[in-house]
């Protein structure tokens, strides 16, 4: 097991997760706040429009932002704490250094920031440029998401940087860019209500995307028939006009049976198909075999429900299919979401009102922070890091030659990996909790205690940063300014609400002073946020995402501005592929065969159930800061294991029993909750939580190979009856990986 | 246009607890939330429901009151109890037919939704039927209801021989005009349930 610099009962009790539970001065004595300052959330890729209260320089509470239109006032329970993680007890204030005596003892910036400069030359000098790495994160704004990608490349000159939107957006990008030509969404969420049939493919939306809710709700008032596909009967699914609870990995059997029954009863588009499309005869090929009965041997639903599907989406004038991590953090990620693309494009109903496609970002900026060049393989305006005319145009805005810039590094998992045999000997992480978000927990645990240098900039101690040499406290959201993408590809201006507490910093200048030690000091000269976005503005012209013609007071006066958007003329575009334009040089949308085929892991005779995880509404990813919350963690205060009565019943087990699930690759220990929302054969507990609680103790380190996204939704298990937990870890409370 | 109102549609619930979380933000609850969501029955289903004040237009928490301790507004806004007269009997808690009061033991009083009175009566909404992410509850005009919505707002109640008046709107089928809630003997609840649950997953798998 990896070191840590003390006992994690004692880091625990210096650096929490503690819970704030009250506002900045007591609920009593709030009163009239100071100022009101209109700006997002920083929780989910649905960016909804909030007002947070500031008194005296603090912020105090929240204020619904009516005006805003994505939402109009809307917010999750997290929306609504969203401003209980300021101010907060846990708040770093210092950079930290490692002792190994002590855990962590203040050092000053300038002694903080030197030394990872000099460790990162240290590092590179004895063992190649790439053995340091960068992880960073898709809820940063796109400025630092800009700015990490050129520190990597222009100030470190590493390949290796890669983000943890790697564990959430990356199938769906690039199978909407196989075949559509383009990443993001293709339809505003004005859409939806317009769609006479919905499809919903392995997205949790009410608990995932909460807000997207009204908009589902509002296509059923107008008469829209909803088909939802999950293993677990979902706020959404219950009242669905058909719910299919396919087995988790089992949705090309859905997409290809219902196509199947659309192609002999005349539900293609032909016309279309024709004009407008290449490879269909590929995809129709593999179709002919998915007849209703194979298609539901893949699925492992009944026949009747993909016949049944088809029906109510073959014919249908209007439809609109949305999918998120439950189709994509598979093996086969990016083969299901192409499965379920090639359902939308061989009806021909894309491009126009109330007809397309969108797929649900699950992370703050996880469509702007995978465009702007932090992707492994990426440059800016989602340029290919490998295209001679891409690097040729970025050299220039950079002012670098374009030999200079590395080409493809590792992504995530990979990363992880190279860092566990040695390959990769030092890291700056920033925005990310690996120890907490990614598959197969122990290996990854123990990867990050062999780096020799490891600097973490966070403003809270994640379980990550615990096996960090320097801490360096950076900044919340509202302490900085700037931009992300929501879920619809609408950029939205993120206002500076307060200052960074004293001690902490502004991410974007801790990267800025880091680059200056590092001798590229003139190529990061930004005074403000600002400045970075300019550049950005120039660096994604020509691109894919194209972000020229947005300025912040355009998205100001806008409610937000949808890319591509070429010049400070252009309107922006809601609505892509509008008169059937691809994104491709063709303009037309290829088709991408893809068989099933079996997951890493299915379940066998030794792990025979099948475990798959996901969110609650009242956490974020990893849980940095919504494990700090107090009405949050009360809401859910700890991982369970959703199991159905019969499963539970041949196990021996009952509601609220304390069980062990345990894979090839680890174990954790929760209470069972014991419902017939879930598939007799699957399992499923949310990831939020760290150590002995971490449904990632038990997912395996197996990826796509083209997205590289883990296989999060499917993997073997074995589940018992365990004994009450007992010793350090289970004594901790819930928010800190406790358990009662 | 006619006034603003509040409406429930539980059947647009997701249990998401924005409600629940927002209500303790309203400036004058500080930090206590005054709505329910009751989760009917999590074993079986992921069904909840919000539960707000409904505010009678002749309220039964406060008929029953001893002390006159609950008033309306001019608005018809039913109130919690006046600290000074509530005597935290709880006549109020077990008379009403909603649910909705409950006796506060660290106050020493009843407590209930106020329809955020704090912010209605300056114009602004109450905070969960703003937050509500599903628009299971809306605070608007009937008009905008029946523009956007199915179904038919009423605020006519039966409950055996009460009849209750409320201020605030539940969305039912068209065909309903007053929400009929019988009495259910006890007997009933001992039958055992349909052999095939429409929301048991496995017996959905089953299904030919």
């Amino acid at each position: 097991m990896a070191r840590l610099p003390a006992s994690i009962p004692d880091l625990v009790a210096q650096f929490g997760p503690h819970l704030n539970r009250e506002p900045a001065g007591g609920w009593t004595t709030r009163g009239e706040p100071d100022r009101i300052v209109p700006t997002h959330c920083c929780f989910c890729g649905q960016q909804c429009g909030i007002q947070l209260k500031v008194k005296d320089e603090k912020i105090v509470g929240f204020e619904p932002w009516e005006e805003f239109p994505f939402n109009k006032g809307k917010l999750c329970p997290k929306g609504v704490k969203r401003y209980m993680q300021d101010e907060h007890p846990d708040r770093l204030l210092t950079p930290l250094a490692r002792d190994e005596a002590h855990g962590f003892q203040p050092i000053d910036w300038d002694t903080a920031l030197d030394r990872t400069a000099r460790e990162i030359q240290r590092i590179q000098s004895a063992y190649g440029q790439d053995a340091f790495a960068i992880l960073t994160g898709a809820s940063l704004t796109n400025e630092k998401a800009y700015l990490m990608g050129k520190f990597a490349r222009v100030a470190v000159r590493t390949a290796n940087i890669d983000y943890n939107g790697r564990l959430c957006m990356v199938s769906a990008a690039a199978a909407s860019k196989k075949i559509l030509g383009i990443d993001r969404s293709a339809n505003p969420w004005s859409d939806i209500p317009k769609a006479k049939v919905i499809l919903v493919a392995g997205a949790n939306i009410a608990e995932c995307a909460p807000i997207t809710t009204d908009y589902l709700w509002q296509a059923r008032e107008n008469g829209a028939k909803l088909i939802v596909l999950d293993p677990r009967m979902t706020p959404i699914a219950r009242t669905a006009d058909l719910f299919i609870p396919v087995r988790s990995g089992g949705d090309i059997g859905v997409f290809y049976g219902m196509l199947h029954v659309m192609v002999q009863r005349g539900w293609i588009n032909r016309e279309f198909i024709a004009a407008h499309t290449t490879g269909w005869d590929a995809v129709e090929a593999i179709v002919e075999r998915y007849t209703p009965d194979y298609a539901a041997a893949v699925a492992s639903v009944p026949a009747s429900m993909i016949v049944r599907a088809a029906e109510m989406w073959g014919p249908a004038e209007t439809s609109f299919l949305l999918h998120a991590r439950g189709i994509e953090h598979h093996s086969k990620g990016v083969e299901n979401c192409m499965a379920a693309l090639n359902l939308v494009v061989a009806t021909g109903r894309i491009g126009r009102e109330g007809c397309g496609y969108a797929m649900i970002t699950g992370q703050g900026n996880g469509q702007g922070a995978r465009e702007q060049g932090q992707k492994c393989d990426q440059l800016p305006g989602a340029r290919d890091l490998e295209n001679p005319a891409h690097r040729a145009y970025i050299a220039g805005v950079w002012g670098v030659e374009e030999s200079s810039i590395p080409h493809t590094g590792l992504s995530a998992v990979p990363l992880l990996e190279a860092v566990h045999d040695g390959r990769i000997k030092g890291l700056l992480l920033l925005c990310f909790n690996p120890a907490v978000s990614l598959p197969d927990g122990d290996f990854i645990r123990e990867a990050l205690g062999r780096l020799e240098f490891f600097t973490v900039i966070d403003f809270f101690m994640s379980e990550t940063a615990r096996y960090a040499d320097l801490v360096l406290p950076g900044s919340l959201m509202e302490e900085d300014e700037g931009t992300t993408t929501n879920v619809e590809g609408r950029v939205i201006h993120h206002r500076q609400v307060v200052q960074p507490p004293e001690g902490a910093r502004q991410d974007w200048r801790i990267i800025c002073d880091l680059a200056k030690r590092l001798g590229a000091g003139d190529k990061f000269a930004y005074q403000s946020a600002r400045d970075i976005f300019e550049e950005l503005r120039i660096a994604s012209k020509g691109g894919v995402a194209d972000y020229a013609g947005i300025t912040w007071e355009r998205i100001d006066r806008e409610m937000g501005v949808f890319w591509p958007c070429p010049s400070l003329d252009h309107p922006g575009t809601p609505r892509l592929y509008e008169g059937w334009q691809f994104g491709h040089p063709d303009g037309k949308a290829h088709f991408q065969p893809a068989d099933w085929r079996s997951a890493a892991e299915e379940p066998d005779a030794d792990y025979p159930i099948v475990l798959t995880t996901g969110r609650v509404v009242s956490q974020y990813l990893s849980g940095t800061q919504t494990r700090r919350i107090g009405a949050l963690v009360d809401q859910y205060p700890q991982p369970q294991c959703e199991i159905h009565p019969r499963l539970a019943g041949s196990l021996g087990i009952a509601d609220g029993d304390f069980v062990r699930v345990e894979s090839r690759r680890g174990a954790l220990v929760v209470r069972a909750q014991v419902v017939k929302t879930i598939r007799p054969d699957t399992v499923f507990v949310p990831y939020h939580w760290p150590l002995d609680r971490s449904a990632n103790n038990c997912t395996i380190r197996a990826i796509d190979p083209i997205s590289k996204i883990p296989e999060f939704k499917i993997c073997g298990v074995r589940i018992s009856k365990a004994p009450d937990p007992a010793g350090d870890i289970a004594a901790l409370e819930p928010s800190a990986g406790g358990v009662r | 246009m006619s006034e603003l109102a509040f409406f429930i549609d539980y059947s647009r619930c997701i249990g998401c607890q924005a409600c629940v979380q927002a209500c303790e933000e309203c400036d004058t609850h500080r930090g206590r939330s005054l709505i329910h969501l009751e989760t009917i029955e999590r074993r079986d289903s992921v069904q909840t429901a919000p539960q707000v004040c409904m505010h009678c237009e002749d309220p039964i928490c406060a008929q029953v009151c001893p002390a006159d301790a609950i008033k309306q507004t001019a608005e018809g806004v039913v109130q919690s109890s006046l600290k000074p007269r509530c005597i935290g009997c709880s006549n109020c808690v077990l008379a009403c037919p909603f649910g909705v009061p409950k006796y506060d033991g660290e106050a020493d009083q009843m407590m209930k939704c106020d329809m955020c009175y704090d912010r209605t009566s300056t114009g602004r909404r109450p905070m969960c039927a703003t937050v509500c992410p599903s628009g299971a509850l809306a605070f608007t005009t009937i008009e905008e209801i029946m523009r956007t919505r199915q179904g038919r707002a009423v605020n006519d109640w039966q409950f055996g021989d009460q009849h209750v008046r409320t201020k605030v709107f539940v969305l039912v089928p068209t065909e309903i005009t007053r929400v009929n809630v019988a009495v259910i003997p006890l007997s009933s609840l001992s039958r055992s349930r349909p052999p095939a649950d429409p929301y048991d997953v496995a017996s959905l798998l089953e299904v030919q």
